[in-house]
């Protein structure tokens, strides 16, 4: 009855009395009891879910209710929910229970969204498979031994597998276009500082944003009209106005208008042939079409991943400095003065990558080592950014492969960190140059696997990358 | 340039954090293999770039120093795993 509508078309059926939004949320609510096994939810909202319905219901029916009603969604565990758990996949924050609203959160409730749960994600959202949670692992529901991607990987999930309509994930390193890509739906990163962090729970704060998950354009345009826009709680969000994409998107983008580019450096070694071949074919649909499509340089390409990890490994080195046992979280029973209780805390709370990050970033930033890392990192940082606002000069949008492979089998990359670290090898540079990027489905290899074609963006173009992705479905 | 595992422990100590034996070795191995990636850097000549130390280039957001509600001190203290009355409570640092 709702799967595979948007919003839009539910709002039409809500008004007109054809759906009840309770059922709407029992549907949802079934899906997710009935699929416990991929391990999607850290916790469900059961109770909330379906006192809401009625009240919105009540709404929609005396014509009062919000841009959102109609509106299920699931949230990241990264993102707080004032008096819910809050984990974020971690040990640490096991028993932690938030005091307060994230921005995004105040907005979608006061628009009439109805937030069904929390969602399972990589520890500190550190990591591309969902291995990393302290939860324990989620199951691609396209093929259960697969990984689905992380670290955003329980919000694809719960979008792929219907336990909801959209998500709310979060992006240091194409934390939500990898695991879009692999569960084949569409993510979307927004340009940084467009949607407000308060709330959410730092990794690498210059790089950190919030972003939606969805099956088509209307549900992620509405959701992000509701929650873009300056915050007073977070000083790096952007003054910039923000558009109704739900109408901008309504628009057709017509060849002529503008210019696609494609990166060379992308569709080198590395890139599996049938993600290749197949965005490739999209890049001659494209042409086909009319549209002109230019082949471009991105020339510090290859120094993306290092720099990434440079720095973001520098931020959550600081960032978790916080988690010390004192006034928040779990704390280790096991010392005998403070310094022992700081000590195991973190080191019985924290999981092995979490610990592999902070210890790099504080190697990085550790005396001696300043100028020839971090300061490097943060000038190779301006040099990839340039590379981009060169080439937005000769193009309007860069089309590339979102990961170089499709889903790969549990426990397959885990004993190599570099391997794992080279799956946002398409995706890191969007969040080094704080642009906005979308992933698009784009077809499936031989085994059936999803993978998706990435588009990136001038700053601020969040309407323009989800009218384009509408050429690809 | 090679991290050994007294580079290791050491930073371990600064970042306070653990490992035993078995995990030190494995973070050196971990650490010289990132580490060594990331000497890849050093192909380019960036002596003259500026670092680029605030990504969305905006300066100075102020607001009014004022005193506003935010957290009660119930709230604030709801999560500490050991409190006494308004406190935090952390072991003994001081000896007699």
């Amino acid at each position: 009855m709702i799967q595979n509508r948007n919003l839009n078309e539910i709002q039409k059926e809500l008004n007109s009395g054809k759906l009840l939004l309770v059922d709407a949320v029992k549907y949802y609510l079934d899906k997710i009891s009935s699929q416990k096994h991929l391990n999607v939810f850290i916790s469900v909202f059961e109770n909330d879910a379906l006192t809401r319905a009625e009240e919105i219901q009540k709404k929609i029916n005396s014509g009062t209710a919000g841009k959102l009603a109609g509106l299920v969604i699931s949230v990241k565990d990264v993102i707080t929910i004032k008096d819910k758990l809050h984990t974020c996949g971690s040990k640490i924050l096991s028993n932690y229970t938030s005091v307060y609203n994230a921005t995004v959160i105040e907005r979608l409730i006061s628009e009439d969204a109805i937030i069904i749960g929390k969602v399972n994600c990589d520890e500190f959202a550190m990591g591309s498979s969902n291995e990393n949670s302290y939860f324990g692992a989620v199951l691609n529901p396209v093929d259960n031994s697969r990984v689905p991607g992380g670290s955003s990987g329980g919000s694809a999930v719960s979008v792929a597998a219907d336990m909801c309509m959209v998500s709310l994930g979060s992006e240091t390193g194409g934390s939500i276009r990898q695991p879009a890509s692999f569960c084949g739906i569409t993510g979307l990163k927004a340009t940084y500082g467009r949607i407000s962090r308060f709330g959410l729970t730092a990794f690498a704060s210059s790089f950190d944003s919030i972003g939606i998950f969805g099956k088509n354009d209307y549900d992620i345009a509405a959701v992000l009209e509701v929650i873009s826009g300056e915050d007073e709680y977070d000083s790096t969000s952007a003054k910039e106005k923000v558009p109704e994409f739900t109408v901008e998107t309504g628009n057709n983008i017509k060849p002529g208008e503008i210019i696609f580019g494609y990166a060379k450096e992308y569709f080198e070694d590395g890139l599996n042939e049938e993600i290749k071949n197949g965005i490739l074919k999209k890049i001659e649909f494209l042409k086909n079409k009319g549209f002109e499509v230019k082949e471009i340089s991105l020339p510090h390409s290859k120094y993306v991943i290092q720099t990434y990890y440079i720095l973001t490994s520098a931020e959550a080195s600081s960032n978790l400095a916080r988690y010390d046992g004192v006034r928040f979280g779990f704390k280790s029973e096991n010392h005998s003065n403070l310094e022992e209780m700081y000590v195991n805390t973190r080191s019985e709370g924290f999981g092995a990558e979490v610990k592999r990050r902070i210890m790099l970033g504080t190697y990085v930033l550790s005396s001696g080592y300043y100028d020839a890392y971090y300061k490097k990192g943060q000038k190779m940082r301006r040099k990839i950014t340039e590379d981009f606002e060169n080439a937005f000069k000769e193009v309007d949008y860069i089309i590339s492969p979102t990961t170089p492979t499709t889903a790969f089998k549990l426990g397959e990359k885990n004993d190599d960190p570099l391997a794992m670290y080279l799956n946002d090898i398409y995706t890191a540079s969007v969040n080094l140059a704080a642009i906005p990027a979308i992933s698009v489905p784009a077809g499936n290899d031989s085994n059936g696997l999803p993978f998706g074609i990435q588009i990136m963006g001038k700053k601020f173009d969040e309407a323009g990358l989800l009218k384009v992705s509408k050429l690809f479905i | 340039m090679a991290v050994s595992i007294g580079e290791v422990e050491n930073i371990s100590k600064l970042a306070k954090l653990k490992f035993n034996e078995e995990e030190l070795k494995k973070l050196q191995t971990d650490l010289n293999n990132i580490l060594e990636y990331i000497d890849q850097l050093n192909e380019v000549n960036l002596d003259d770039v500026e670092p680029l130390e605030n990504i969305n280039e905006l300066v100075n957001i102020l607001r009014k120093d004022e005193v506003m509600q935010w957290l009660t001190q119930k709230e604030a203290l709801q999560n500490a795993p050991d409190k006494t009355g308004n406190y935090f409570r952390v072991p003994k640092v001081i000896d007699k």
